[in-house]
């Protein structure tokens, strides 16, 4: 146990004696946070569009000024004609023209149907998708509004609500998203790193001739960044909820035991990147494309998983971080219990194992 | 009876095509000091490396204080120091700290063993807050010897300790091995500096992963048995290439500002008349003499080096 204590105080000099370490421990996290707060965050504002209103009627005027005094739009121009439509989009600040029918209330009324098109600049597929469904939201509500005034039914109002809330969800997206960028960043590559530099300096060697048991060379270069990576986790939350009244409905404590779930599972997957990785270079390619790049690009971090082609739908199926991401939401917005999200637990809990056991199954004894 | 401190038989490993260690034996007897010594990819580091558990051998058997190193190698490494080529200190670490590190790896403590390393270690004191990667190569070097020591091994492996260190240091250097050596450790060192194989008890000459010839120095000397002829001069290169084209002339070695020689079997030849053709050709500051071997003679007779 003493050393194991001497190897950890070891690995605590190392981090805190580095400068470069330390940024990446701690400066990087709390700027992505903040960065992706406030230049990724999907929330959209003044965004310009364009209405073809061929109806012309006391309802296609209700639903333009709704959508126009929602904060979110902008109205840049009134089109009169189908053909402005294209030159609207290629000038280039227009991002969404809205096109009522013609004869839109009489429709509504005899048929209890009319159509509004949404045609959205797709060029930048984010905002697109964002500004339709706000867009959509708002028509939705006003649809709700509708049916609630003729039935007199009050309690559709919070229903209402929570649907207009779905859209702006995607806002907070980007919490679950950091923290798990973040986790695998210091988990995942600073361990695998970190042991790799044992090899490449040659200290593994006397190590491994040491009578430190390899599990305990293990744990004593992992622990220090559990501890770090956990108090990681909690500057972000901390941040998002200070700077981005991002709520915690949710148990705190579920959602702290979800994250350490998921450093463990980080940490695994770095012992078996360093098992493989004879240099600190090779570690940090291997995490920067096998962890990286899947953790941005198919957790559902940035770009919505049901918007991805099947394929990818299914490889996302294999990246840790999109269960996490999916658990941590459930906690935080919906404040869902353990029983609610029991799955995402169950598949994070598989994978350590599995990683676990592989890393355990690759680390040698030997320099070979 | 005591098993020997180090006993190998017929170890070989390959390394893909590469046979690094060809089917070697020797035997270290307890209290030896042991030196491999060999050019640089000669396989010294793998023999090493085998011998402290950390690569198993692809054939043959070997033991360490009697124990195997394949099957009881968690018994080896309670027993070992070893200090590897690449010195083995954690480079932002200070001085005290790295030594404090391997005494608690190893489940001891400064204090404890301070008696072993104390001559070592006195060197050091005054820059003991300094971080490691900052001291100079002696200082590095005495640094990684306190560490490997610091839990008192029965066994010490040293894989070219003296290699990127001023000659000042690597003198200092053998002076506390023989030290340590009084104290009963055994010691197995390997170096390409052929010199240094006069410091030790008994020497392997290692080349493309086979033992040349295991034995004590004054030995290896004494096995020479041709005639060897010493030149002074200013201008070894041009000599070399004179002496080369003389038949009679076998192998043209270059010493500093001295070249050493040796004749075909049953061919002697007058260093006098040498000198006085040598001058004739036009060298000035010329001085033939037929001197006796060094260790460095017998290394590179062994090893068959002729250049063409």
């Amino acid at each position: 146990m003493k050393r194991f204590l001497g190897f950890i105080k070891k690995e605590f000099y190392h981090i805190f004696r580095d400068f470069r370490t330390l940024m990446v421990l701690f400066g990087i996290p709390v700027a992505q946070v903040l960065i992706f707060g406030y230049v990724i965050s999907n929330e959209i504002k003044d965004v310009k569009i364009a209405i073809f209103d061929q109806s012309k009627d006391e309802v296609t005027q209700q639903i333009s000024s709704k959508i126009l005094s929602s904060g979110y739009f902008l109205l840049d121009r009134n089109l009169s004609s189908q053909k402005e439509i294209e030159p609207v989009f290629k000038a280039g600040y227009v991002r969404e023209v809205v096109v009522f029918e013609p004869d839109f209330a009489k429709r509504l009324k005899s048929e209890g149907k009319a159509t509004i098109q949404l045609i959205a600049d797709a060029s930048d597929a984010n905002i697109a998708n964002q500004v339709v469904s706000y867009t959509s939201g708002i028509i939705f509500d006003y649809v709700k509004l509708l049916n609630m005034e003729e039935q007199g039914a009050a309690g559709i109002n919070t229903e209402v609500r929570m649907m207009y809330n779905e859209g702006l969800e995607g806002a907070y997206m980007f919490v679950p998203g950091t923290i798990a960028l973040v986790l695998m960043l210091v988990s995942a590559m600073m361990t695998s790193i970190s042991i790799a530099r044992e090899k490449e300096m040659g200290n593994m060697e006397v190590l491994l001739v040491s009578p430190l048991k390899p599990i305990q060379i293990i744990f004593g270069k992992v622990m220090p960044y559990v501890v770090l990576s956990f108090v990681n986790a909690v500057i972000i939350i901390f941040l998002g909820h200070i700077v981005f009244g991002l709520p915690v409905n949710g148990s705190l404590a579920l959602l702290l035991g979800v994250n350490i779930l998921f450093i463990l599972l980080a940490l695994s997957v770095g012992i078996l990147i360093s098992t493989v990785s004879n240099s600190q270079l090779v570690a940090m390619f291997i995490s920067a494309f096998a962890l990286m790049m899947p953790t941005i690009l198919l957790s559902g971090f940035i770009y919505p998983i049901e918007n991805m082609p099947e394929v990818l739908q299914w490889l996302s199926c294999i990246m840790p971080p999109r269960w996490f991401i999916s658990a941590i939401r459930d906690i935080m917005f919906k404040g869902a219990g353990l029983l609610y999200i029991w799955r995402e637990v169950t598949i994070l809990t598989a994978m350590t194992v599995f990683f676990i056991a592989m890393s355990i199954r690759k680390f040698s004894v030997r320099l070979e | 009876m005591t098993a020997p401190a180090v006993w190998v038989e017929n170890i070989s490993k390959k390394f893909d095509r590469v046979k690094a260690v060809d089917r070697v034996s020797f035997a270290v007897q307890k209290g030896e000091l042991f030196g491999i010594i060999g050019p640089d990819g000669a396989g010294k580091t793998t023999l090493i490396r085998i011998l402290t558990t950390l690569l198993l051998p692809d054939e043959g058997k070997a033991t360490v204080a009697g124990y195997d190193v394949i099957s009881s190698y968690k018994k080896v490494r309670h027993l070992i120091g070893y200090m590897p080529g690449r010195f083995s200190l954690y480079q932002d670490l200070s001085v005290e700290e790295n030594l404090e590190f391997y005494a608690t790896v190893f489940g001891t403590t400064i204090s404890e063993n301070y008696e072993l390393v104390r001559d070592i270690y006195k060197h050091l004191e005054p820059f003991k807050n300094r971080l490691a990667g900052k001291l100079s190569g002696g200082m590095k070097q005495k640094l990684a010897l306190s560490c490997a020591l610091i839990h008192k091994p029965e066994l010490l492996f040293l894989d070219e300790p003296t290699t990127g260190v001023d000659a000042i240091s690597r003198i200092e250097f053998w002076d506390m091995l023989k030290r340590l050596k009084k104290r009963g450790i055994s010691i197995i060192v390997s170096t390409p500096y052929m010199d240094e194989a006069l410091r030790c008890d008994r020497v392997a000459l290692m080349q493309e992963g086979r033992f040349l010839d295991i034995d004590e120095p004054e030995k290896i000397i004494g096995k020479y048995d041709k005639k060897l002829y010493s030149i002074h001069t200013t201008e070894p290169y041009l000599l070399m290439e004179n002496l080369r084209e003389n038949v009679d002339i076998q192998s043209v070695i270059p010493f500093g500002d001295h070249v050493h020689f040796t004749t075909r079997k049953d061919v002697e030849i007058d260093p006098g008349d040498l000198q006085e053709a040598l001058i004739a050709k036009g060298f000035k500051d010329i001085a033939v003499k037929i001197i006796k071997p060094g260790i460095e003679d017998c290394f590179m007779d062994l090893m068959n080096i002729e250049p063409q």
